[in-house]
């Protein structure tokens, strides 16, 4: 295959991904609009309006998580899972597409998602809420932001491969929601007691969390290369998951097709 | 078609292939070979293997045991790929991207595909090409997963029960798009539990029974050789007395009545009515297809 077709079907199935969701309304408005939402409510309304600005700008870091988080998991984790049921992506297979340009697409569809999210949010907390950053937060904040989505699309691919169909949105939610409350994305994790901070260790949203709260020097005082080792660490075994189950999926997902 | 060594004439085959789910036999040294220019029908009862077969022609199954080979390459090599589409039995693409949408991708995998316009005319698509896939109905879905299927201008088409769900209407306008793919020198393999559409499409039919072939020949022979009839009746006879009878495949017991399949009705019919002057409740209608392969199993033993 030419270099040149290649990028051509990696773009279309990019584009059309991303064109796919936004016609979805369970999916786009979510995902989309939630982390707004929730951002305006609990920071900008409720925040500590003018008197200080601590509570909207802590927020706009860990509302970022949960609006790169939520795309990157649903798209990849339910979508997955539901194109495996119908048969797309048995369909697909038989075509010349290469594999990597099925799983570019979800990766940028993410991506895209995210970015329209977090660019919403600096856009709210700038001239809504009033805050201030550097011009370099503002930059650090968004890229580990959108460095997020590796992560957490790896999760979703792995629970993708191992749920069943129309079971993967409810996995999705069991995996999204607790993750969320518990990593501190809704309120800060130092309200939390010693022992759901100790949970917290374990989960990706977490120690991605904590990354974008050292840009605005508001995290809980661990090393970066803690959270950076963490997340890769984490990463690599949601892809070994995935390529585990994709392997034992073959033999199953045939015999039921026979 | 030129006369040649065979080699020429075959693009696809499948050669002692025996294949396994766990316990299961799916195929059982199955021999298939695929011909230049013809639609193959493949025809046997659901669960007979087709499904099977054909996905380790497109390479999506490995193959276990015997061997497998399309233009000859491997199944799913990539200069396989490009030469041939396929009409799976899935339940949907997505339901949010339109058909133009839909074509517009699939030409985008292929080196040469055919213009998207062309695509929808053959398909019959063209006042539906802004559609969504979500909103067409059973038979406009086959409709695009057939233009799909021809995207890349493929030598060799797959279709896997293609009219499946269909009703009449739809299929017999299926039938006569898949007619027009003979004419333009594609080879096609159809998979169907259905005769009629054998008959129908199919210049040559291999039937596979339980993984097995069991008859291979153009769509008359296999007819004639299933041309049985059931014979139903409630008789004081019993099935081992009617068993030995001249044409007679198969008898049993259902319910109150004596069920005789034969290839000679007219004589047993006489027979039964002969013996027992109490019978009644007699029918004579052709057998359906299970029984039709009950007849050719038979034959084969």
């Amino acid at each position: 295959m030419t270099l040149g077709r290649r990028f051509r079907i990696y773009l279309l199935e990019a584009r059309f991904q991303i064109v796919e969701a936004l016609r979805e309304p369970m999916f786009a408005i979510p995902t989309l609009t939630f982390p707004l939402i929730f951002y305006l409510f609990f920071s900008v309304i409720m925040g500590t309006r003018g008197v200080s600005l601590t509570v909207p700008t802590y927020a706009l870091a860990t509302y970022g998580v949960f609006g790169v988080l939520g795309p990157a998991i649903f798209g990849f984790g339910a979508g997955l899972a539901n194109e495996r049921d119908t048969g797309v992506l048995l369909l697909k297979q038989t075509t010349p597409m290469p594999a990597g340009a099925y799983l570019f697409a979800k990766v940028m569809a993410a991506l895209i998602f995210g970015a329209v999210v977090v660019a919403a949010l600096f856009l709210m907390a700038a001239h809504m809420a009033g805050v201030a950053l550097h011009r370099w937060q503002w930059f650090a904040l968004a890229g580990v932001l959108l460095a997020g989505v590796i992560p957490f699309c790896a999760l979703g691919l792995a629970i993708g491969v191992w749920a069943k169909g129309r079971s993967a949105v409810a996995v999705v939610n069991l995996v999204f929601l607790p993750m969320a409350m518990l990593s501190g994305l809704w309120l800060p994790i130092f309200m939390f007691p010693d022992v759901m901070q100790d949970i917290a260790l374990a989960l990706p949203a977490y120690h991605h969390a904590q990354l974008a709260l050292k840009v605005i020097a508001m995290d809980a005082g661990q090393p970066v290369q803690v959270h950076f080792a963490v997340l890769m660490a984490e990463t690599l075994v949601f892809l070994a998951l995935a390529t585990l189950g994709f392997r034992r999926a073959d033999s199953f997902s045939m015999r039921r097709s026979r | 078609m030129q006369a040649g060594p065979q080699q020429d004439h075959t693009l696809a085959s499948l050669s002692r292939v025996t294949h396994r789910y766990g316990p299961v036999v799916a195929l059982d040294g199955l021999d298939l070979e695929v011909r230049r220019g013809e639609v193959l029908g493949v025809l046997g009862p659901n669960g007979a293997g087709k499904t099977t077969a054909i996905s380790l022609l497109l390479g999506s199954l490995g193959v276990q045991e015997g061997a497998a080979s399309v233009f000859g390459c491997a199944p799913g090599a990539p200069e396989v790929r490009v030469r041939r589409g396929a009409m799976l039995q899935i339940s949907g693409i997505s339901a949010n991207l339109t058909v133009r949408e839909h074509i517009e991708l699939f030409r985008a995998y292929y080196p040469a595909p055919l213009p998207a316009a062309r695509l929808l005319a053959m398909a019959g698509l063209e006042d539906l090409a802004q559609r969504r896939y979500g909103k067409l109905s059973g038979g406009q879905k086959q409709r695009v997963m057939f233009a799909l299927a021809l995207a890349g201008d493929p030598e060799l088409l797959f279709l896997d029960e293609p009219t499946t769900g269909l009703d009449v209407d739809a299929r017999h306008r299926l039938w006569s798009e898949i007619r027009g793919l003979r004419e333009s020198g594609r080879t096609t393999v159809l998979t169907t539990h259905n005769l009629d559409e054998a008959d129908a499409l199919a210049d040559r039919v291999v039937v596979i029974h339980n993984g097995r072939r069991i008859a291979e020949g153009t769509p008359a022979e296999i007819k004639s050789r299933t041309a049985g009839r059931l014979v139903r009746c409630v008789t004081r006879i019993r099935p081992d007395e009617v068993a030995g009878l001249p044409g007679v495949v198969e008898a049993r017991t259902r319910g109150r009545h004596l069920e005789t399949l034969t290839t000679q009705p007219e004589d047993l019919v006489r027979e039964l009515l002969a013996r027992d002057e109490a019978l009644a409740d007699l029918t004579v209608v052709a057998a359906g297809l299970e029984d039709a392969f009950l007849a050719l199993t038979r034959d084969t033993k």
